[in-house]
């Protein structure tokens, strides 16, 4: 049964069960850390490490974890794990951990790595818990991946730190959009993938909650 | 999940060897790689003297250029003096700030670089020979549009005449207050002159809208009015006496003794 679901437990969560375009989790770290996209890559290789870790370790003692504690524990264990990553950043990568900042310290209340750990881990076993965690980190790397290249083309007229279009800071022709380099604008290019992940994937639209009667008049509505 | 998993005993169990494993992974992981962090951090301090000094290549001995062109002093900034009070390698401004002994609180309208707490002494970088350096690296910070901005100025060897320079840590907004970094914006401080007159001891550089023309005046950024009035304010705190005024004095000409006490006098005045 492993042997089935694994590729599936990989590849499924990049496009058919992404955790930000369809479950909608993680936004907030999506929104701040996807400026420049050599930033996304850093944060998506430091979440694809803690979510396959965190699962893996969390379906480890799975069968030891007493169920009233058991949010604790994962916490315990992604924080561990979280504060390692920071460490190492800080020492192989300085530059990259000082434009990350806070956001490496914040991957402990991403909602991802801690719904994957409840969600899955505590209910699979070792091997496939930890593709999943890779393949969550994957789906969630994609995503950041799309958004930070949009966000660095458009705000900054560059790709992975490289002139694609010269802006007139730089004495070139191209007027860089302000707005792409803040946070909100990660909103529009997240709601717009999930728009396009959509029409593609009919089947991730959700249902309405209710319906709308046609020609509504507006005292018939109060 | 396993029967029995709820009693307190297990519970208690699975939390301490838990804690164990963890803290035993996170101290371990911060021990060992500290050495390799605090190298870091100090290349990236050696790497900035050296970049707003202009002496940096890609590609150079950071370590080697640094022992070889500049020697780190500690000034007094209230007389202007150097003092071997302190290590001038290991010492840190925002440190001695926060420590009572070596620090002041400022308040009102004397605070015009959002500092809150200032240090009375401060490590300055000189380049080339120490007694008559070709350049002097001196520490600023204030408050930006989203945070503290840290940097160094560098001023040419006749405390008036502006190099470089840098920020090695801020929270601006990438694109606009960002570009402060921008070495086209950076250019342009090249050759500007802090003060206008021979013997004052207060700053005349400002960050200006516009077209930044004339010897003291520096474009600002635009969409990041906010930032470069925080580049503006922690200049003029800075180079005033309350910071390096006094200091700067000693390296330019004109400015006599009498003159430079007499400041010292309104200052007091102020101050009291």
């Amino acid at each position: 049964m492993a042997d089935i679901n694994a590729k599936g437990a990989l590849t499924a969560p990049i496009f058919k069960n992404n955790p930000i375009a369809l479950q909608i989790l993680g936004i907030c770290s999506a929104l701040a850390v996807t400026t420049s996209m050599s930033v996304s890559l850093v944060m998506t290789l430091a979440v694809v490490f803690v979510t396959a870790f965190s699962n893996l370790f969390v379906s480890l003692i799975r069968n030891h974890i007493p169920s009233s504690i058991r949010i604790i524990v994962q916490m315990t264990i992604i924080a561990s794990l979280v504060i390692v990553v920071d460490q190492i950043l800080k020492a192989y990568a300085y530059e990259m951990s000082k434009q990350l900042s806070v956001f490496v310290g914040l991957i402990i209340t991403n909602c991802i790595v801690m719904g994957r750990a409840e969600g899955f881990a505590m209910s699979n076993s070792p091997g496939i818990s930890f593709l999943d965690g890779i393949g969550n980190g994957l789906g969630y790397g994609f995503v950041l991946m799309v958004v930070g290249f949009f966000r660095e083309l458009l705000g900054a007229g560059s790709v992975f730190g490289f002139t694609v279009l010269p802006t007139v800071q730089n004495g070139g022709w191209y007027v860089p959009n302000g707005l792409l380099l803040l946070p909100p604008s990660a909103f529009f290019i997240i709601g717009l993938l999930i728009w396009a992940i959509r029409s593609f994937n009919p089947e991730q639209v959700e249902d309405n909650e209710f319906k709308m009667k046609h020609n509504t008049k507006p005292k018939e509505a109060v | 999940m396993a029967q029995g998993n709820n009693s307190i005993k297990k519970i208690l169990i699975v939390a301490f060897s838990l804690c164990i494993v963890c803290s035993v992974i996170v101290s371990t992981a911060a021990v060992a790689l500290r050495p390799m962090q605090q190298l870091n951090q100090e290349l990236d301090r050696k790497t900035n003297i050296l970049n707003v000094a202009r002496l940096y290549e890609p590609g150079m001995d950071i370590e080697q250029a640094f022992r070889e062109q500049i020697t780190a002093r500690v000034v007094e900034l209230e007389t202007g003096d150097y003092t071997d009070q302190f290590d001038a390698d290991t010492f840190d401004g925002f440190e001695a700030a926060r420590d009572p002994a070596t620090g002041r609180t400022l308040s009102g309208p004397r605070d015009i670089a959002g500092l809150s707490r200032v240090e009375n002494y401060a490590a300055v970088y000189l380049v080339g020979d120490p007694e008559d350096p070709e350049q002097i690296v001196l520490p600023i910070r204030g408050q930006g549009l989203w945070g503290r901005m840290m940097g160094f100025l560098s001023v040419e060897g006749d405390g008036n005449t502006i190099v470089s320079i840098t920020y090695y840590d801020h929270s601006e907004t990438p694109g606009l207050g960002a570009e402060v970094n921008n070495p086209r914006w950076q250019s342009q401080w090249e050759g500007k002159e802090i003060f206008d007159e021979e013997g004052d001891l207060n700053p005349a550089i400002r960050v200006v809208k516009g077209s930044g023309s004339g010897v003291h005046e520096v474009d600002g950024l635009s969409g990041a009015t906010l930032t470069a009035n925080g580049v503006n304010n922690m200049l003029q705190f800075w180079l005033s006496p309350e910071g390096f005024g006094e200091y700067l004095a000693r390296f330019r000409s004109g400015v006599d003794q009498e003159d430079a006490q007499e400041a010292d006098v309104e200052l007091e005045a102020e101050g009291a």
